[in-house]
């Protein structure tokens, strides 16, 4: 998150101390501008799926062990259990919902259909936001880099080398 | 999770302000301690000043071979960093090695240095833990130790300090700068991280509302030729059990210099300077790097369940530095298992 645009709030208006009951937070969820009052100590994981009805982030362990919660904000991938809502304000945050094209799915997703790379699929809009992340990166290069560069997302099921050869499918054709 | 208010500063000088006027403010970052910890109720400010907008994202070399590190640098940004990477291997394995792509994606430097230990006593908010509530006692010494500190400890605390790339900083005599309500201070890294002692909630020197601003390394040419191993118990996404940060210079079969720290077996960075003492003019042989690794763990205090870490220290020991001794080439070697 280097790249921090100005907050949306206005000019001074950053000394304003807000809360602890519910201010008014604007947020960019996959290119759609939401206004929803929700207290500062609400999680974005929370504020997506509570608030926004945006399920597909998972919450697996709430405390940053597991990735489940993966989402992008300003395009890169963080866990949306330790980052506070209101910190996202003036970013853009991207879901697993906000991947897929008009009708169609993303390669990513249709390499993780295709590979069969999940079993229950708890942990797998968290991993195809980290997949999709790390081709980006350009961390996909071997097996054992995916495996280092992947480590942020457990998947309690092993679907462990079907995920690596649903990244592979999706590299090669890059 | 307790209530909580907001505010997001622009500037330092108002951030230092803010938190150092209230005793119940933190200073929040990337969030993944504070909000971590917030939530499990170990830590309980009444507000968090958002310091993610302030200008310390820099990362720069010096002209004399030195890096500049600004606080709010996040640790993916800085172990990507060419300049990091051919100037001193060391920290950007050291990063890369820790957490997670995400985490890094979100962690800052300056919270990397503050983040808190991971001892389960202390997480828990319940069980006796002095670091946590002062005077309680410590859990974990007659308790469940496996993952503990064998060097530094006290009768008080024994709980590792779990950053990965302090341990690298401390090796390369870095100094932390901050901002307080009283000015600009510089910190040797090695005075930064305070001994348990009979206090082990005080953890470093700073005082409430003073904000690191940046990190200086020195220009260190033999770091160049330097690597991280950490040793854990899976592969990756993983504290350390043991760790060492090591920078070495040979010339004809004899070490000419070398800075050594240790990670995962003690109460905070751990500059080896017995095993440097002993290294320096010492001939490139395993029988010599034992012995460095031997005196380094010499005063090692082990409990009956982290025993293994006094061996598994020296083996770690000799292993980076016959990495690092036998010509490999710079940054050569960051291996995880053990
Ligand atoms: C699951 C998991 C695994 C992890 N694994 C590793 C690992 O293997 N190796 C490793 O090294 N680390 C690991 N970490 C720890 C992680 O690196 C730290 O949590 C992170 O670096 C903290 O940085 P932050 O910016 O998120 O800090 P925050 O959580 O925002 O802040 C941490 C503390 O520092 C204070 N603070 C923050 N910035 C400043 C500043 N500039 N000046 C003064 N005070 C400040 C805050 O008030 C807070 O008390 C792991 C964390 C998690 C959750
Ligand atoms: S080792 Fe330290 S942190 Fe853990 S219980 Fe004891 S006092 Fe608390
Ligand atoms: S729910 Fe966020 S990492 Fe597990
Ligand atoms: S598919 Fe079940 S947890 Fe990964």
């Amino acid at each position: 998150m280097s790249a921090r645009g100005p907050a949306l709030t206005e000019r001074g208006a950053a000394l304003e101390e807000r809360g602890p009951g519910p201010v008014r937070v604007r947020l960019s969820v996959n290119g759609t501008e939401h206004t929803l009052d929700i207290e500062p100590r609400v999680s974005l994981l929370d504020a997506l799926r509570e608030r926004l009805d945006l399920t597909g982030a998972k919450k697996g362990c709430d405390q940053g062990t597991c990735g489940a919660c993966t989402v992008w904000v300003d395009g890169r991938r963080v866990l949306a259990c330790l980052t506070l809502a209101m910190t996202c304000e003036g970013r853009e945050v991207t879901t697993v919902e906000g991947l897929a094209g008009e009708g169609e799915l993303h390669e990513m997703q249709r390499a993780f259909i295709a590979e069969d790379a999940f079993q229950c699929g708890f942990c797998t809009p968290g991993q195809i936001m980290s997949a999709v992340a790390l081709i980006e990166e350009g961390h996909a290069g071997n097996d054992a880099e995916i495996k280092e560069w992947m480590s942020g997302n457990i998947c309690r099921c092993a679907a462990y080398p079907h995920i690596r050869a649903a990244i592979r499918a999706v590299r090669d054709r890059a | 999770m307790r209530p909580i208010t907001y505010l997001r500063a622009t500037d330092t000088a108002t951030a230092v302000a803010a938190v150092s006027t209230d005793p119940t403010s933190d200073f929040l970052a990337g969030g993944t301690t504070e909000v971590d910890l917030l939530r499990q109720n170990v830590l309980n400010p009444r507000r968090l000043v958002d310091i993610n907008d302030l200008p310390l994202t820099g990362i720069e070399g010096t002209p004399d071979g030195g890096l500049r590190i600004g606080a709010l640098a996040r640790m993916s940004d800085v172990a990507a960093a060419p300049v990091v990477r051919e100037r001193f291997p060391l920290i950007a394995q050291a990063l890369e090695l820790g957490a997670s792509a995400q985490l890094r994606n979100m962690a800052s430097m300056g919270g990397n240095l503050l983040q808190r230990v991971r001892c389960s006593y202390f997480r828990d908010a319940e069980s006796a833990c002095n670091k946590r509530e002062p005077g309680t006692g410590c859990s974990a010494i007659e308790g469940f130790s496996r993952g503990h500190a064998v060097l530094g400890t006290s009768e008080h605390c024994i709980a590792t300090h779990p950053s990965d790339v302090a341990v690298a900083l401390t090796a390369l005599d870095t100094r932390v700068h901050t901002l307080g309500p009283n000015g600009e201070r510089a910190y040797p890294v090695d005075d930064f991280f305070l001994l348990p002692g009979d206090s082990p909630h005080r953890e470093h020197p700073l005082e409430h509302g003073e904000l690191i601003t940046g990190i200086e390394v020195p220009a260190m040419p033999l770091a160049r030729h330097s690597l991280y191993l950490k040793v854990r118990d899976r592969e990756s996404y993983e504290f350390a059990l043991v760790s060492v940060a090591l920078a070495l210079s040979v010339m004809n079969g004899t070490i000419a210099d070398v800075r050594m720290a240790l990670g995962g077996v003690a109460t905070k960075p751990w500059r080896a300077r017995r095993a440097e003492d002993f290294l320096i003019g010492a001939a490139t042989v395993r029988d010599n790097f034992a012995l460095a690794a031997r005196v380094e763990m010499a005063d090692a205090r082990p409990t009956p369940m982290n025993a293994f870490k006094v061996e598994l220290a020296q083996r770690a020991i000799v292993r980076a530095l016959d990495t690092l001794g036998d010509g490999t080439g710079p940054g050569a070697g960051s291996g995880s298992s053990p």
